[in-house]
């Protein structure tokens, strides 16, 4: 392919600009923008016109003028250099190296938008893994293949979370997860800890970076996790190694998709998001999963924030469509000290049905969780009952219940986050704190369970 | 010739082009030096626009357009059965044996097999007038269905000759007819286009139920073959597990399940669990019965507004076999975005929350291609169509819930409280309505012997005064109500937890049939009229309920299969020794 270059664009908004009297540009092509002084940003374009593009900058539009701006097209489509050498690099939010460390053989170029999975190459997923936690264990069990989100808020350890699960997982085979992790919009002090953290426990070899922080241009964002997905692609499919992405903050990345819309001038839809969000957020998250006759697999954690704790807003709403299921964090139990606080009644994962129960984990396990979860919703009920007449005015059965929550909350939900609980460990003490409740209200549990395990 | 249509514009799935060869409103077109397929959406002055059903990435200016002159159609013939297609009716295992594990471009297919030969049975002969729509022979297609082969609803005259019983293709010839035009050969194939509805003779009213085996759809909110309903919900509320499970269990003929904009992972999961189960009408693999459309979330949306019309054009085509179809559409909002996606592009004026204003109209479309009808073969065979809808923020006022209301017969509202305790289908008793009662009526009423409307509405009343005294409760707690209202409250809490809640996942409940819905009806309100007799007696309700037969009632529904709804019956006289008991002892 041939570099076309034209001097001079014709308008500039926002993180757009037009370069008119261009010829063969093809659509979604990559453009390098040079400055005055021929620094250079990089850019992809978004309308392909006989006679004009309009190119989307991902470094933003500052300091360029009109006149003096160099665009090349380079004649291809955005894409990332993949080989063995990626694992233990730090990348910036387009998939440069940004860890000054000598380059790496890259064994292959990839545009960082992928193709779909057929559907009927899919394999389903089915294998347990242990995070260690009690909630997800035991309540919302995270399979390997499976796009289970963080929905946090403003101020909440979602971080810690995720390290967390990130250090603890392992599938009761044994076999370790490489990690990669992509940071959008993110605090420095944020990304550090992350760093620090995986090194230091999965080894510096089994973790890539993907790095757009909070200072960083914001229009890169729309790249960086198409950069971290296609290198998880490439360790999964091609190297056959089992994945776990963590993205974060997702909330960051649709903030710059709407940015590009409203500067395109596009239809908003919700809140000022383009009609084409959930498609959009569907790219990246079905890019997760496992295939027919590769050994490989991709575990999907994005991370996202509820602004203002809202699960309704847009971000949350269509990631929850779109992913299999969401652990939900919770500000009250942040409050009282309850960590990791995951609200475990509006947390859901779809694929746990799958995973769990005779010969993957335990016999137990679907009961005893539908139990807990049973018992939970009641406890709710009736901490709204006691809230109007009083605690002392409960019957004997809704103070057990109470008293039942409140041990759930401290004991199973609030393990702290470096403690790491086998699975064993989790169903038992769910058994031990269902004691507290008399045998007439375990419904969903079979006699015979509450004989063997009670 | 061909060259001479240039691609001005690209944006996204949508492209401009320009040159001097006509196109048409719905014609397919190819797109560029890949071919991409694609369809003329709008003809303006001096160009024409284009929807492409793939990604356009690094498509360029200037490239060639290539007309077809041929709507946007999909084939029809032997073959369709345990096939999965995608939104645009091409197969996708054949694509996976051309292309791999991912779905690259341009690739172009027919959509059945041209080799396979079916075992045909004609059953006209030489001389026989015989106009569109009739049924020419039959193609046993799988063990289960009988593929009945139709003449093109635009051919009639008399028979010249026909092919005698023996294997063809679906191109062989295997009659010709003399029709006003001359001579025309008629093989087992035919083309229709998506967009447009297939004719039959009359509509007729939806009298037979859709049986679907699920107790809280069946007995409070049930729908007829060739009904349609709604399924809305936010996420995490259970719509793909309650579609999965009238996919599995609906006693329709051939079920067609359009996945729309959804998880590669669930079209994955009717995959691998479909050829296990087993029809507990038939006892044949589910999948012998079932089409696949799958168009996945990330998919090209533009494929995902015409997976819809391909879905219910199967549907049609068995229709007027003569068969009872039922289409599942998961999600209809995933298509209502593709929709706005495109309208955006257009750079439409939009109406509500960026949709266009023409969204009504196009669910109307859909929906109306419903319905039960005596089709040009002279058979009955209906259409039913039930859509999920995945309301923005579980918000059930946003607009594509509100058009749907507009187009459906009966409205199984899910709710985010019920699906949070964990009692699935979260079907909300409250929200939920039928319009359908009186059509279905004397189907229950033959095999429920009368009584199904009376505990239908018995039910109802004690779930709508279980609501209202929830309410006091929150103020004055349970306690202080009298034992007749308290009694309420119980037996709310078992046609709850025992009639009302349905596990998918348990092999004896998760179908339910019509002797087990009874016969659980009739034992939860027989315990109910037991009660009062007890409480008129002045015994304390709360001795009734820490009797061991109320734990029993509730757990009865899990441990009961198939063929063994005596169980439940025979609880009725543990109810009875066990209030007797109690009665010595007052």
């Amino acid at each position: 392919m041939s570099v076309k270059e034209y001097t001079g664009v014709e308008r500039i908004n926002g993180p757009l600009l037009v370069v008119s009297g261009t010829k063969d540009i093809g659509f979604g092509e990559i453009v390098e923008v040079l400055d005055r002084n021929s620094e250079k940003r990089l850019g992809q374009v978004l309308i392909a016109d006989m006679n004009f593009v309009l190119v989307q900058v991902f470094e933003g539009t500052k300091n360029l003028d009109s006149p003096a701006t160099k665009v090349r097209f380079i004649g291809k489509s955005v894409q990332f250099a993949v080989g063995k050498g990626i694992l233990g690099r730090i990348f910036d939010g387009l998939g440069r190296l940004r860890d000054n460390l000598p380059p790496y053989l890259a064994e292959d170029f990839l545009s960082v938008n992928g193709l779909p999975i057929n559907p009927i190459k899919r394999q389903y997923p089915e294998d347990f893994i242990q995070t260690g936690i009690s909630s997800i264990d035991g309540l919302n069990t995270l399979i390997r293949g499976q796009k289970l989100p963080i929905f946090s808020g403003a101020g909440l350890p979602s971080h810690r979370l995720a390290a967390q699960i990130a250090t603890q997982s392992r599938l009761l085979g044994g076999e370790d997860f490489v990690v990669v992790f992509a940071a959008m919009g993110v605090k420095n002090d944020l990304a550090e800890f992350f760093v620090e953290k995986l090194s230091q426990t999965s080894g510096s070899s089994r973790s890539v970076f993907f790095l757009n922080l909070a200072n960083e241009p914001a229009i890169e964002r729309i790249i960086t996790p198409r950069c971290a997905l296609t290198a998880a692609e490439y360790l999964a499919y091609t190297l056959g190694m089992h994945v776990l992405v963590i993205m974060i903050d997702m909330t960051s990345y649709c903030e710059a998709l709407r940015e590009t819309a409203i500067a395109k001038e596009e239809v908003p839809s919700q809140k000022g998001y383009p009609g084409y969000l959930y498609s959009d957020l569907a790219s990246l998250y079905e890019r997760t999963g496992r295939i027919k006759g590769r050994s490989g697999s991709i575990t999907q954690i994005a991370i996202l924030t509820m602004p203002n704790d809202d699960i309704s807003h847009p971000v949350p709403d269509l990631t929850g469509y779109i992913t299999e299921g969401q652990i939900v964090l919770d500000r009250r139990l942040y409050g009282l000290g309850i960590n990791p606080p995951i609200n475990v009644l509006p947390s859901l994962s779809r694929l746990m049905k799958d995973g769990i129960g005779k010969d993957k984990t335990r016999e137990d396990h679907v009961n005893l969780s539908s139990q807990l979860y049973a018992a939970y919703a009641k406890v709710h009920e009736i901490r709204a009952l006691a809230a109007i007449i009083g605690e002392e005015d409960l019957s004997s059965l809704d103070r057990s219940y109470i008293e039942f929550g409140n041990r759930f909350e401290k004991e199973f939900i609030g393990q702290g986050f470096d403690v790491e609980r086998k699975l064993e460990e989790t169903l038992n003490l769910g058994w031990s704190i269902l004691r507290i409740l008399p045998r007439s209200e375990l419904t969903r549990v079979t006699e015979e369970e509450i004989e063997r395990y009670l | 010739m061909e060259d001479s249509i240039r691609i001005l514009r690209i944006n996204g799935p949508i492209i401009w082009s320009y040159g001097d060869t006509p196109l048409k409103i719905g014609e397919q077109v190819f797109v560029g030096n890949l071919q991409l397929i694609a369809e003329v959406i709008g003809i303006e002055a001096d160009h024409t626009i284009i929807q492409v059903y793939e990604d356009t990435i690094e498509l360029k200016p200037g490239e060639p357009v290539y007309p077809t002159g041929l709507p946007l159609s999909i084939e029809l013939a032997p073959g369709l059965i345990s096939s999965i297609f995608d939104g645009i009716g091409r197969p996708l295992d054949y694509l996976a044996t051309k292309e791999g594990d991912f779905l690259k471009r341009g690739t172009h297919s027919e959509g059945l097999d041209r080799e396979k030969k079916w075992e045909f049975t004609p059953s006209v002969k030489k001389g026989d007038l015989i106009s569109g729509g009739e049924i020419i022979g039959n193609v046993k297609e799988t063990s289960l269905f009988n593929h009945r082969i139709l003449l093109p609803p635009s051919i009639s005259g008399r028979v010249v000759s026909v092919r005698e019983h023996d294997e063809y293709t679906i191109e062989d010839e295997i009659l010709q007819i003399e029709t006003s035009k001359g001579t025309e050969s008629v093989s087992m194939l035919q083309k229709w286009p998506v967009r447009t509805s297939r004719p039959f003779i009359k509509r007729l009213q939806n009298k037979k139920m859709l049986f679907t085996g699920q107790r809280v759809l069946d007995f409070l909110f049930p729908i007829p073959k060739g009904g349609v309903a709604a399924i809305p919900g936010g996420f995490g509320t259970g719509k793909t597990v309650t579609q999965h499970q009238l996919a599995k269990w609906s006693d329709a003929d051939i079920i067609i399940y359009v996945g729309c904009g959804e998880r590669g992972n669930e079209m994955t999961q009717v995959l691998t669990e479909f050829p296990e189960l087993v029809d507990p009408v038939t006892e044949r693999p589910l999948m012998e019965r079932t089409i696949l459309i799958a168009n996945t979330s990330n998919m090209p949306v533009t494929a995902r507004e015409s997976s819809i019309y391909t879905g219910i054009t199967l549907a049609e085509y068995f229709r007027d076999q003569g068969y009872d179809v039922a289409v599942m559409a998961d999600s209809t909002s995933r298509w209502a975005e593709a929709l706005r996606e495109i309208s955006g592009r257009l750079e439409e004026m939009p109406a509500e929350q960026g949709y266009p204003a023409y969204l009504g109209s196009r669910l109307a479309e859909f929906y109306e291609r419903a319905g039960s009808v005596l089709a040009l073969s002279h058979r009955e065979g209906s259409v039913s169509i039930i859509g999920a809808v995945s309301p923005a923020g579980s918000d059930f006022s946003e607009p594509v819930t509100q058009n749907t209301k507009r187009f459906i017969g009966a409205f199984w509202a899910l709710s985010k409280e019920l699906a949070s305790a964990r009692h699935f289908p979260a079907i909300s008793w409250t929200d939920s309505y039928s319009e359908y009662i009186e059509n279905v009526k004397p189907w229950w009423d033959q095999f429920g012997n009368d009584k199904w409307s009376s505990f239908r509405n018995r039910m109802m009343y004690l779930l709508t005064e279980d609501q209202r005294l929830q309410q006091i409760i929150k103020i004055i707690g349970a306690d202080s109500l009298p034992d007749d209202q308290r009694l309420i409250l119980e037996t709310a809490k078992l046609i709850k937890q025992g009639f009302l809640q349905q596990s998918a996942i348990n092999p004896n409940d998760a179908y339910s049939s019509i002797e087990k819905q009874m016969s659980l009806a009739e034992l939860i309100l027989y315990y109910y009229d037991e009660s009062r007799e007890l409480l008129k007696k002045g015994i304390p309700v709360i001795r009734i309920w820490a009797l061991p037969i109320t734990t029993e009632i509730l757990r009865i529904k899990d441990k009961t299969p198939k063929g063994e709804e005596h169980f439940i019956s025979e609880l009725k006289s543990r109810i009875n020794k066990e209030f007797s008991e109690l009665k010595t002892r007052y």
